[in-house]
Order: structure tokens, then C-alpha cells, then sequence
């Protein structure tokens, strides 16, 4: 409950704030002192401390789970302001505001994160939802925002609709007429109609909004499109909430009767893990192939959906938090750039040793190399699979296609170490020291979670 | 009435919502089907809250109650999609004179 009222707090104070804060770079400073706020007080929770006691009638439920996952995002969320706050004063003059849609956004997740009803779970995703479209097309005179953001609204009311039918039609088809999610639980028997109809739908409209193929069709264009900044939020932290709620949902209503719906979450995983890789390959601007590949790790993160056991939960947070880690890290340099094609990255090794060898951490680190924190992560989503028992076909499936998506992130590499320095390029980058240590912090803590995973998995059974 | 017509209404006008948002290409019009879909949705709950009127919780109270509730908040999230999405709709025909879907694609290379 803290993490919700105080990124709800914060929001307006920010917005607020725009008017009266003289310089544009005093907000960030605002920003990154109201996420460590944040942190305190939702650890302050997780060890029972609560500030505000609000009786929301079993609506919400806070377990460790939940409020484990929130500070991984917090705290993920403060690397991001600490490396890319400067960026968005490139955006546009307002910049108090597009921290303050952040904080809504964030307040979103962590509704998500611990809903109990289908009410909860509509409004967390729409809180999450519609700030973001507005900062994707926070770059008012770039077309291709434009483009974006009209295509990220069009596709996001869409999904809510079709997330709508379905809650609506549960609601018909159970007896009880309850949206809590754990009264919609039936047991191991036969469907019926309405229930079905109703989860196909929820299936279909949050994998929209997870970006699982074949519902990603919007998202290279409104990742491309966004501001840099701005899509490295939305593809890591937001995407991993979209999990985390997707997970939750069919956990605690579907969980049950997983034996009627695990084919259908089969194919959407295959046709991910194919798309995303197959089609990264052929990307030339960075940032596309970094949206592909967004799809790609989506499909990895589809695996804790398919197995709903102990080792999937774990693993799923472990994603999250590697996951975010490499992209945040990597979209910052992107950000710094003049263009997004490889080119930009010829030579880094030269002129910026320290960035160039953390930029090969983060990708090998998405890659899954041993020693890295997506190593383990993608290890423990196969374990999963496989203690699950069925589908062996689908783990040897996704092997190949981690070798594959090892062809694009070494392309980046090779260009890193390997290629003459484009040096009209490189001299615009203005590198300061205190991000570089933030780079090397990241760095570390991916090849700390390699080693020990435990340092982020333990704190589910506290 | 029985509740199935309701339901067949509902998925008509659903269904209608549907084709037309990814038919039509004015985005104003797309934005309005969208607007039929989560309308119609607003009308089936509506329908099955009268249907579980009868239904009593562990409080003693109907459950039709939480249905109705959720139509408010479907309206009042509506309505802030509304703000957002005529937004972004004047945003573009500031830029390219055209509110046609089509003309997005052309900006694709």
C-alpha cells in the first residue's frame, strides 16, 4: 500500500513542481530523492511497517511476492534516473511532467503487482497504459513519435477492450458473480462456455500487452518511434509488469484447469521465440533490433506462464530484474547517440574503454552467457519447464533460439572491438564519470546475480 | 427477457466495434468504434449484475452491486482515454494535415 499512495503522492508533486522549479535540471533531482523515498518505504513494508493502513476488503493483497517485485522495479527505476535523467531534457522543455507521468506509471505497477479482483487488475493495467502513451508522443514535432503513439493508443484501447469482454464474460459464467480472482477458480473440471471465451480473451489481451507474437505487431514500430528515454522504460520495466500481472491472473483463477489452456500458451511461445530472434537478425538501427529483441526475451519470460510452479516464480523475478538491468544499461549509451545503426557503435572499445566493456557485460548478459545474471535467469525458466514435464520439444526449441539471438548481440560486440572508430560520431557522446560508475554498478550487479541468484530469489520465502 | 438476448446484443455490437476498428482508417471513426466495443461490454455487465441480482454474499448482500460499480469505472477510464487519444489525434493533424491511418505507413522508411 505505501508503494501505491506514495507514487500517486509523488506524481503530482511533480507535476506541481513544473511550475515552480526554475531550471530544467532540477527535477530529476526531485525524481531520483522521490524513487530512494519510494524504496524505503515499500522495504519498510516488506518487514511489516506499514504507513498507511487502508482496508481496500481483500482487493489487494501485498505477499512478498509482490512487494519483493516492487522494489526490484524501484530500484531498477533509480539506476534508470541515475543513468538517463539528463535525456529527457532533450525531449522537450517540460520536463517536470514526464517524471511525474513516470510516477503514475509506476503507481500502476504496483497495482498490478498485488491485485486480488478483475476491477484491480483493469485499473492497474490502464494506469500503467495511459500515461505511456502520452510519453511516447512527448516528442510533439517528430512524425515518427507522432506515428507511435497514435498506434500505441489505438492498439492499447483495443486490447482493453477485448480485456473487458473477458472479464465480463467470466463474470457471467461463474455462479458466484464475483470479480475476486481466486472465486473464478473452478477446480480441475470442464469449462464452461462463457469461462472459456472469457480467458481466451485475457489470454489474447494481455499478450498484447506483453508483446507476444501474434499480438507484436505494434511494437518495433512504437519502440522505434518513442523517444530513446522513453523506450527504455517501457521495454523493460513496464513489460516486466505486464508479466508479473499475466502471471498472477491465470496463477490464482486459471491455475487449476492449466491442462485446457497450456496448448495455447505452447504456440504463442513458439511463435515468439521464432519471430523475435529470426527477424532481430536482419534489423540495421540498434534500437530496432533491441525492440525485436524485446520480443524475443518475452518469449523466454512466456515460460513461467506455460509452467506456474515454485521455480517459474523465482525465475520470473530473476528475469526481470536481468533483463532490466541489460536494457536500461544499453539504452542509455543508444541515447547518447546521434543515429541508432550499428555504425554508432564502431570503435567504443577505443575511445571509451570502460563503457565498451560494460556494453558487452549487458549483451552477453541478454545473450545468456554463464556467469551473468541472464544465464541464470534463462536457466531457471527452462528448469521450470522442465519439471513441468510436458512439451519437453519446446525447452531444446528455445536453446536454439538463444544461439540465435547470439548472432545479433555479438554483431554489436564485433562492432564494439573489432571496427575503426567513426570519429564524428563518437565525439559527440558526453560521457560523464559519475556514468560510468553507474554503468560499472549495473555491471556488477549482473555478474553478481550470475553467481549467487540467491541474493534476489531468497527473499520470496522471508 | 432471457439473458441470452442481452448477451447476443452485446457481442453484436461488439463484434461491430471490432470490425470497424480495424477496418476503418479515419482514425476519429476507429477511436469511435473502440468506444462501441467497451460500451458494449458496459451493457452486458449491466445485464448480468440484473441476472446474479438474486445471488448473496458472505455479508448478506447481492452481488449485483460490484458489476454496476465496474461500469463507473469503465465509463470514468473511458473517459480519460478520450482525453488522451483526442490529444494525440490533434497532435498528428497539427504535423500532417490528415487524420488517415494510411498516411502513418507511408513514414515507416
Amino acid at each position: 500500500m505505501n508503494a501505491i499512495i506514495l507514487t500517486a503522492i509523488w506524481g503530482v508533486i511533480m507535476m506541481f513542481g513544473g511550475v515552480f522549479f526554475k531550471k530544467n535540471t532540477t527535477p530529476k533531482y526531485w525524481a531520483i530523492a522521490g524513487i530512494v523515498i519510494i524504496i524505503v518505504a515499500n522495504i519498510f513494508e516488506f518487514f511489516g511497517h506499514q504507513i498507511f493502513h487502508v482496508d481496500t476488503k481483500g482487493m489487494l493483497r501485498f505477499d512478498a511476492f509482490s512487494l519483493h517485485f516492487n522494489t526490484i522495479v524501484f530500484i531498477c527505476t533509480l539506476l534508470f534516473f541515475l543513468l538517463s535523467g539528463r535525456d529527457f531534457e532533450k525531449i522537450g522543455i517540460h520536463v517536470s511532467e514526464y517524471f511525474s507521468l513516470i510516477f503514475f506509471v509506476l503507481c500502476g505497477v504496483s497495482i498490478v503487482s498485488s491485485f486480488n479482483t478483475l476491477l484491480l487488475l483493469f485499473l492497474g493495467i490502464e494506469i500503467l497504459s495511459i500515461p505511456l502513451y502520452i510519453l511516447t508522443g512527448s516528442d510533439k514535432r517528430n512524425l515518427k513519435s507522432n506515428e507511435a503513439s497514435l498506434k500505441y493508443f489505438l492498439m492499447g484501447a483495443f486490447s482493453t477492450g477485448l480485456m473487458l469482454m473477458g472479464i465480463a464474460l467470466i463474470y457471467g459464467g461463474n455462479s458466484l458473480g464475483s470479480f475476486y480472482i481466486d472465486a473464478i477458480n473452478l477446480g480441475t473440471g470442464h469449462l464452461p462456455v462463457l469461462i472459456a471465451a472469457g480467458l481466451v480473451l485475457l489470454l489474447v489481451a494481455m499478450s498484447f500487452k506483453v508483446s507476444a507474437a501474434p499480438f507484436h505487431f505494434w511494437v518495433p514500430d512504437v519502440y522505434d518511434g518513442a523517444p530513446t528515454v522513453v523506450t527504455a522504460f517501457m521495454s523493460t520495466i513496464v513489460k516486466v509488469a505486464g508479466f508479473i500481472a499475466f502471471i498472477h491472473l491465470f496463477q490464482y483463477s486459471f491455475g487449476a484447469m492449466q491442462s485446457q489452456w497450456q496448448t495455447l500458451v505452447v504456440i504463442i511461445i513458439a511463435a515468439t521465440l521464432l519471430i523475435g530472434n529470426v527477424t532481430a537478425v536482419f534489423q540495421q538501427s540498434v534500437k530496432r533490433m533491441l525492440a525485436y529483441s524485446s520480443i524475443a526475451q518475452a518469449g523466454f519470460m512466456m515460460f513461467a506462464l506455460f509452467a506456474l510452479n515454485d521455480t517459474a516464480r523465482e525465475g520470473i523475478l530473476l528475469y526481470a530484474a536481468a533483463y532490466s538491468l541489460a536494457s536500461i544499461g544499453l539504452f542509455s549509451v543508444i541515447a547518447k547517440m546521434s543515429d541508432y545503426s550499428i555504425a554508432g557503435f564502431n570503435g567504443l572499445g577505443k575511445s571509451q574503454p570502460t563503457l565498451a566493456l560494460t556494453c558487452t557485460i549487458f549483451l552477453l548478459s541478454l545473450t545468456g552467457i554463464p556467469l551473468t545474471a541472464g544465464f541464470t535467469a534463462k536457466f531457471y525458466m527452462l528448469m521450470a519447464a522442465v519439471k513441468d514435464g510436458h512439451q519437453i520439444w519446446l525447452v531444446i526449441f528455445a536453446v536454439i533460439c538463444a544461439a540465435i539471438s547470439a548472432v545479433y548481440y555479438f554483431r554489436v560486440i564485433q562492432a564494439i572491438y573489432f571496427k575503426e572508430p567513426t570519429p564524428e560520431i563518437n565525439a559527440q557522446m558526453p560521457i560523464t564519470p559519475a556514468f560510468r560508475w553507474i554503468h560499472i554498478i549495473i555491471a556488477g550487479l549482473i555478474i553478481l546475480l550470475g553467481i549467487l541468484p540467491g541474493l534476489v530469489i531468497d527473499w520470496i520465502y522471508y | 427477457m432471457e439473458i441470452k438476448w442481452y448477451l447476443f446484443l452485446s457481442i453484436a455490437l461488439f463484434c461491430i466495434g471490432m470490425i470497424g476498428a480495424l477496418t476503418r482508417r479515419n482514425s476519429i471513426i476507429v477511436f469511435m468504434c473502440i468506444e462501441l466495443m467497451l460500451n458494449s461490454v458496459n451493457l452486458l455487465l449491466i445485464a448480468f449484475s440484473k441476472m446474479h441480482m438474486a445471488t448473496v454474499n458472505a455479508f448478506g448482500t447481492s452481488m449485483a452491486t460490484s458489476a454496476q460499480i465496474f461500469v463507473f469505472f469503465i465509463m470514468i477510464v473511458a473517459a480519460a482515454e478520450v482525453t488522451v487519444g483526442l490529444a494525440i489525434i490533434v497532435m498528428m493533424y497539427r504535423n500532417t494535415h490528415s487524420i488517415d491511418i494510411n498516411f502513418l505507413n507511408r513514414l515507416k522508411n
